[in-house]
């Protein structure tokens, strides 16, 4: 029979591999096999893909249709439409980010994570790879809630470049918030439970914001903290870029008044807390 | 305990490995040493620690204490060498199922930095030969439950590494599957690959390995050949059936004539006495009860099995 551990030809030398590739390129070249595997399931199972295509274009649907009428506070020349429509993007890759989480614990029920870890790869691909490709998928929810929302009345009125930062800014947040559901799905160990938690997460955070009612219509408590919660200042940051405000200048508090700047601080501060974090859990983590 | 030279040549060292998880020890402190080129099973019961041990050994854990060396390097200094070296499968085939069996192997070739193309090339080369080549372009979960294990140990194997560590390897495949699966292992440790297995299962240690190091509540038992610790419970036996329970009573008074040694029963028909002469003493003792008239149903020379030893040590320590 064939020779199966050393036919001459193709077989590599024991411990001959080509020298592993330097720190960070090791990183993100490892990463990106471990990103075409993950987009590779998303592919082989289009049902996932659609649940997270198909909630917000609900969303959509029915908070336009359905509250559009009754939601009042909103800056005067502004519909509804275009008040909620940057609200449920982000909404949307908040909840798309989540995904990171899930995959991860799914990888470490089913022995993958083992497997990975027993590699000679660089230690941060899989976590690497999997906010990546949750990232692409993201930029795929966008574009396809984008084209909803075109559809139910949302218009971008600002520039090409200010709407690209819109998306970009997005984007940005999401992938860091991946970051946060990759510690939060390695300390899991199942995707159901990883479920649970991550809704008690990121359902108040989403909610008591300004995604779908403007925030000075809450009561004051509330308020306070729904201007300070980073979802709200994404909301805000997307409405100016993409000219959702009426014109108008909003005052207040700092991040009101600063949402962008806000919002990339807490972007810095979530990446340089949680990347170390993860990529610490990973290094440590086993199924059992 | 230090490492000494002798263990220097050896693919697997082991010394005084510990490890707890909060006040319960998964290993109280466990050796062993696979010799280059050998196989060693880690036989034991469930919970025993065997898995725990695999990992300590794979880089997957960190030990609380003890020395380890794979392949000639420090596991706890340079994990990563160790990892260039070695190729793992898990209890559970650790494959992608959604992920063809091309693009599984493709996968860890390229983690391995074979390099794109000599991944690919690994990949189908391993899929000829560990037969999966018409299910390739198949996700791997349409695969059943022998095909998986095959890809999973294609996939341990895509570096060619010089040392193997297979966590029970065969648990739950059918008798074919797992002769097979037997097959494959031999073909590599005949090709120069150190085999550390884990198994519940007796025979496949006494088929398999060189050596076997019995495990129990954290702790190595026993460590031996299969005949070494065949021969720590003691040696054959001769076991008779009586056809007539009434003549129970006579066979038993001639097996202990015979033989000299203290006569078993199972509360019925059926006696056991040991022997030392093998063969030659059951004739004697088949002849000497056919000179006393006892009939018998059924009479063999019964050499004690590597499941007497596992029950034997198991029981003994818990």
């Amino acid at each position: 029979m064939t020779s199966i551990a050393s036919r001459p030809a193709t077989a590599p030398r024991p411990g001959s591999q080509a020298p592993a590739p330097s720190g960070g390129a090791s990183a993100l070249l490892d990463g990106f096999v471990v990103a075409r595997r993950n987009m590779i399931k998303v592919r082989r199972v289009p049902e996932l893909l659609f649940g997270t295509l198909i909630s917000p274009i609900m969303f959509i649907v029915l908070f336009r249709y359905v509250f559009g009428g009754a939601i009042g506070g909103l800056p005067p020349g502004v519909s509804y439409a275009e008040f909620l429509i940057p609200g449920i993007f982000v909404q949307t890759v908040v909840f798309g980010a989540t995904i990171t989480g899930s995959g991860l614990a799914e990888d470490m029920q089913k022995g993958i994570i083992d497997r990975f870890r027993s590699l000679p790869m660089s230690r941060m691909a899989v976590l690497i790879g999997r906010t990546t490709s949750d990232l692409l998928t993201n930029v795929l929810v966008v574009i396809i809630m984008s084209v909803t929302g075109l559809l139910v009345g949302w218009r971008i009125n600002s520039s090409f470049l200010e709407a690209v930062a819109g998306f970009a800014l997005l984007l940005l947040f999401a992938y860091a918030i991946s970051w946060v559901m990759a510690l939060v799905g390695l300390l899991m160990r199942s995707p159901e439970a990883f479920q649970q938690i991550s809704f008690l997460v990121i359902f108040p955070l989403t909610f008591v914001g300004n995604i779908f009612v403007p925030s000075d219509t809450l009561p004051n408590v509330v308020r306070i903290v729904a201007e300070w919660n980073p979802v709200s200042t994404l909301a805000s940051s997307a409405r100016e870029f993409f000219g959702n405000t009426g014109g108008l200048q909003p005052s207040g508090s700092f991040p009101v008044e600063n949402p962008v700047l806000y919002t990339l601080l807490w972007v810095v501060i979530l990446l340089a807390v949680f990347v170390p974090l993860s990529t610490r859990q990973f290094a440590r983590t086993t199924s059992r | 305990m230090a490492l000494n030279t002798s263990d220097a040549d050896a693919a697997v060292v082991a010394r005084g490995v510990v490890k707890r998880y909060g006040d319960v020890e998964a290993l109280a402190g466990v050796d062993l040493t696979v010799p280059t080129g050998t196989v060693l099973a880690l036989l034991g019961p469930n919970g025993a620690g065997k898995t725990t041990m695999v990992k300590v050994l794979t880089t997957l854990i960190t030990p609380d204490a003890g020395e380890v060396r794979v392949a000639g390097v420090d596991v706890l200094a340079e994990p990563q060498e160790v990892r260039r070296r070695i190729g793992v499968s898990g209890q559970y085939a650790a494959v992608d199922e959604y992920l063809t069996g091309f693009e599984n192997l493709d996968m860890i070739g390229r983690l391995y930095h074979l390099g794109r193309r000599r991944a690919k090339e690994r990949a189908r080369e391993l899929l000829e030969v560990f037969r999966l080549t018409d299910a390739a372009d198949r996700p791997s979960k349409t695969y059943s439950g022998g095909m998986r294990r095959r890809l999973d140990l294609a996939g341990a194997i895509v570096a060619a590494p010089p040392v193997l560590f297979l966590d029970e390897p065969t648990t739950g495949l059918d008798p074919r599957s797992r002769l097979d699966m037997w097959d494959l292992l031999r073909d590599l440790v005949r090709e120069g690959t150190t085999l550390l297995l884990t198994t519940q299962y007796l025979e496949e240690a006494d088929t398999l390995a060189d050596d076997i190091v019995v495990i129990d509540h954290g702790r190595a038992i026993a460590h031996g050949t299969a005949d070494q610790l065949k021969s720590q419970v003691g040696g054959d036996r001769v076991e008779v059936e009586v056809a007539d329970h009434a003549q129970v009573g006579a066979a038993r008074a001639v097996l202990a004539r015979a033989a000299g040694g203290e006569v078993g029963d199972d509360g019925g028909r059926r006696l056991t006495v040991p022997v030392a002469g093998g063969a030659t003493a059951m004739v004697e003792i088949v002849r000497a009860l056919d000179d006393a008239g006892v009939q018998l149903l059924d009479v063999g020379l019964r050499r004690p099995t590597l499941d007497d030893v596992f029950l034997t040590l198991t029981g003994a320590s818990s």
